[in-house]
């Protein structure tokens, strides 16, 4: 159904008036121009498409546009505030947790959404986490020292 | 000014004052230019802007590119900017594989830098009043130590000069003065990929740009029979094009192209029934072209005779496919009738040939920008999503991009073929091997010959990796996947070095120093050994440990690895894997570690799960459900020895830590269980058979 959907990305009011079936990964990088979320699998198997709505981890290629109506949206654009970086994304930089890149904006905002819940996980927390995330680099064993380091930094003050 | 966006000829206007350095290709390659093979700048502002061919796939190339040109220059590493892969402002270069950037290309930069710096320290020399031989360099400014305060930087020394230099000959650095090289400096695409700022070639947002969703055949071999496209030309915005074997739906929004495509009628034939992917080793042992032997030494029959057992087996390895996050991508836009194709590719200069072609244009008119590549693990060699998408821009007249889902991914790969070893071998009653007959049937030569010492032996190589070598061998296309051959080969002759030593009843470690007088593979075999804490014990001693060794082209490597077997389900855990390499001089040793965690990552998907399902030309693996790459979950404790070599020459580290992860993980199953693997990816159904064998 062809609507007007309203929604905060990334703190700003955005607006979109489309078919509400349409997923929110296609709205996000077609209409919005946020390039960051990747378009990986497009079934909810790779995680290359991880935005944060609400609080929780959401594959935006598997997401109805219309169940973001009225809620907070955040792709990693919005992680790093008044150009300062999230001690993730500093996490993922020092620990160079990354390669080809393509995955990480994926990675980083399912950590994110990880230690919003647990501030201090442990290893076995972050893996179960972050299992379903793929990464065809190699990546794996720095990214979780890098969310180990990161919660160490945040002190377990996710924001 | 962002330097992506100049052509060679304004950054030469551009230029009114800077050095330029135009170097050769050393030594001097078929196909590149005879006059020069990378450019160099050095701005009036001081900044230093390489422009090469080669690009960044995340194998960390813009660094470590980055830290030759800076050491060998004596400027700060952060003021060196590099543009990569863009055919309008670098030079041609074949591709980006074969881990070629440091080993081949950076003596041609270190040279060039160097010049630069000779040149830069006689302009020096004049202004400064003195002697080049008492000056010095630090961070591109120029000191003379012996009188006080008299002081010149590299950017004064430009401004409002143009030099023009060819050079001949390249003096460089001594290895112990280095102080960017063997430095790991944080990586110079770092903050844009934390950022998501990095941008692929699906984020080219050029105004007005189409995307397109081409029809794809169910099977390689199926033709078109009939079509209806009324349906999908009815969805608002959507626009059908039909160009010969190209059909595609075009629509200003992807999600709603993806629509209109699925409203497409189509009915194709399927081809003959053919191969699958439990018929397709048969198929190969028959249909593989005639071997040629490439190496050989001694007498086969006459080790044989030597022997008191011999043994013989066959390995066999599925076909695997690269399955980058990214799917090929390209954008393409047609202006004034020159091309510009954003491309996510491993051979921007290829490309630009295949596009000119397809376009009829010529291929100063055709520009291939490599943005960054999310992956390319030799997948992204052949690269026809450009192709289309350059294809398409000209039958719409608008901008275009292509980026495949993740089913054409797998469709169009260029899969790394599925092949067969088989080694007839022998062993004296004093434990020796006496006798090797190697022979490979579809994998190719690279590696193929061993380097243990046997006094008779004999390799034979049959048909290779690149699809080219044996047209219609395959069901599909097959090409390079990371350290193409060499996978196989070493899969196969360290497990069969494994049942020879559990035939003499030998350590493995012990039994493959026994047989090795090369003092590179000793050296990281003895490396590994060590970090790990090995103890001698023969096979199977039931604790779960495997070793492999291998060279790859220059780097020597060898991998231990300890696994649990779970032997009612046959599920497997790699435990902990230790890795020794030899790459000689080290770069950038941080970067080094991240290609052997990515490898030994990477390599365990290979080892336990990759394999292509395929039945009659259809595709069965469509998106990572079916086809499993490592996650978290399998994620080993990994440890990395990096050998202290400076004597010898940078060689490549992209690829030689995947090669040994077949035989280090089958070797350790066996110690684990007593079960011999022969095939891979050893799969939780394949170990329960193992078992069950006995």
């Amino acid at each position: 159904m062809q609507r007007t959907i309203s929604f905060t990305l990334n703190g700003k009011p955005a607006r979109v008036t489309t078919d509400d079936q349409r997923t929110l990964l296609w709205v996000l990088r077609g209409d919005i121009g946020v390039t960051s979320v990747k378009f990986g699998c497009g079934a909810a198997l790779c995680g290359a498409c991880t935005v944060i709505v609400d609080q929780e981890a959401v594959r935006s290629c598997s997401t109805p546009v219309k169940d973001v109506a009225g809620k907070r949206v955040l792709t990693i654009e919005g992680l790093s505030q008044e150009r300062q970086l999230h001690p993730i994304q500093d996490a993922f930089l020092k620990h160079h947790a990354f390669q080809c890149g393509f995955c990480t904006p994926g990675m980083i905002l399912n950590a994110y959404a990880l230690l919003l819940k647990t501030p201090r996980p442990a290893r076995a927390d972050i893996i179960r986490h972050m299992d379903d995330n793929l990464c065809r680099c190699g990546s794996h064993v720095r990214i979780v020292e890098a969310i180990q380091e990161a919660a160490g930094a945040m002190k377990g003050g996710a924001r | 000014m962002n330097p992506e966006n100049l052509t060679r000829r304004e950054v030469l206007s551009l230029a009114g004052s800077g050095l330029f350095v135009i170097f050769p290709a050393q030594p001097p390659r078929p196909g590149y230019p005879a006059d020069f093979n990378a450019y160099l700048r050095i701005g009036a502002d001081g900044r230093v802007t390489c422009l090469v061919g080669k690009v960044e796939l995340g194998q960390g190339s813009k660094t470590a590119l980055a830290q030759l040109l800076a050491e060998e220059l004596d400027v700060a590493l952060d003021s060196v900017d590099m543009v990569m892969g863009d055919t309008d402002v670098c030079p041609w270069d074949g591709g980006t594989y074969g881990s070629l950037s440091i080993r081949q290309f950076g003596p041609v930069l270190r040279g060039a830098a160097a010049e630069a710096r000779a040149v830069l320290l006689e302009l020096a020399a004049e202004q400064l009043g003195a002697p080049v031989g008492r000056l010095q360099v630090k961070a591109g400014a120029v000191t003379d130590p012996s009188a006080a305060g008299k002081r010149v930087t590299y950017a004064q020394l430009v401004q409002g000069k143009r030099i023009e230099r060819h050079l001949e000959k390249t003096p460089v650095k001594a290895v112990a003065t280095y102080t960017v090289v063997g430095q790991s400096p944080r990586r110079k695409d770092a903050l844009e990929k934390v950022t998501g700022r990095a941008r692929y070639a699906g984020d080219m947002a050029v105004p007005g740009t189409l995307h397109a969703r081409i029809l794809r055949p169910p099977a390689h071999g199926a033709t078109l029979k009939d079509i209806d496209t009324t349906a999908a030309e009815k969805v608002p915005g959507a626009r059908v094009v039909k160009d010969g074997d190209l059909i595609a739906v075009l629509h200003e929004r992807r999600d709603l192209a993806d629509q209109a495509l699925g409203l497409i009628k189509a009915q194709f034939v399927r081809p003959q029934p053919t191969v699958d992917d439990k018929t397709i080793f048969g198929h190969l042992r028959k249909a593989a072209p005639e071997g040629r032997v490439v190496d050989q030494s001694g007498d086969i029959v006459q080790g044989a005779q030597a022997a008191e057992a011999l043994v013989e087996r066959t390995y066999r390895n599925s076909y695997v496919a690269h399955a980058t996050l990214e799917t090929h991508s390209a954008t393409a836009v047609i202006e004034g009738g020159k091309a510009t194709v954003w491309a996510g590719t491993q051979t921007p200069f290829p490309v630009q040939q295949q596009v000119a072609q397809a376009l009829g244009f010529t291929p100063r008119n055709v520009r291939i920008v490599t943005p960054y590549v999310g992956g390319g693990f030799g997948g992204k060699s052949a690269s026809r999503q450009a192709i289309e998408a350059a294809r398409l821009a000209k039958l719409t007249g608008k901008p275009v991009q292509v980026v495949f889902d993740r089913a054409e991914e797998f469709f169009f790969d260029t899969f790394r073929p599925a092949a067969v070893v088989t080694i007839l071998s022998g062993l004296t009653g004093a434990g020796k091997i006496s006798v090797w007959d190697y022979k490979v049937y579809c994998a190719g030569d690279r590696e193929a010959k061993q380097f243990y010492d046997i006094p008779h032996q004999r390799t034979t190589s049959a048909g290779g990796w690149s699809g080219a070598s044996t047209p219609g061998l395959h069901p599909f296309a097959i090409g390079p996947w990371r350290a193409p051959s060499v996978n196989t080969n070493t899969f196969a002759r360290e497990s069969h070095i494994d049942i020879l030593a559990n035939k003499a009843g030998v350590d493995p470690v012990e039994f493959r120093l026994g047989h090795l007088s090369d003092k590179r593979v000793r050296r990281v075999l003895e490396a590994a050994a060590k970090q790990f804490g090995w103890k001698p014990a023969p096979t199977p001693s039931r604790r779960g440990v495997g070793v492999a060794c291998a060279i790859y082209m220059g780097t020597y490597v060898a991998t231990v690895a300890e696994v649990a077997v779970d032997k009612s389900t046959g599920r497997v855990q790699v435990k902990r894997v230790v890795c020794a390499q030899d790459q000689g001089v080290t770069v950038n040793p941080d970067g080094s570690r991240q290609q052997i965690e990515g490898s030994i990552t990477m390599g365990l998907g290979y080892a336990l799960t990759e394999e292509v399902h395929f039945k009659d030309g259809e595709v069965l693996d469509r998106n990572f459900d079916t086809y499993q790459i490592p996650r978290f979950s399998w994620l080993p404790k990994i440890e990395t020895v990096l050998i202290d070599n400076p004597e010898t020459p940078a060689s490549g580290c992209g690829e030689p830590p995947i090669v040994t992860m077949g035989a280090v993980v089958a070797n350790a199953i066996f110690d684990a269980v007593g079960a011999r693997m022969f095939q891979l990816p050893m799969t939780p159904a394949r170990i329960l058979e193992a078992l069950k064998r006995g």
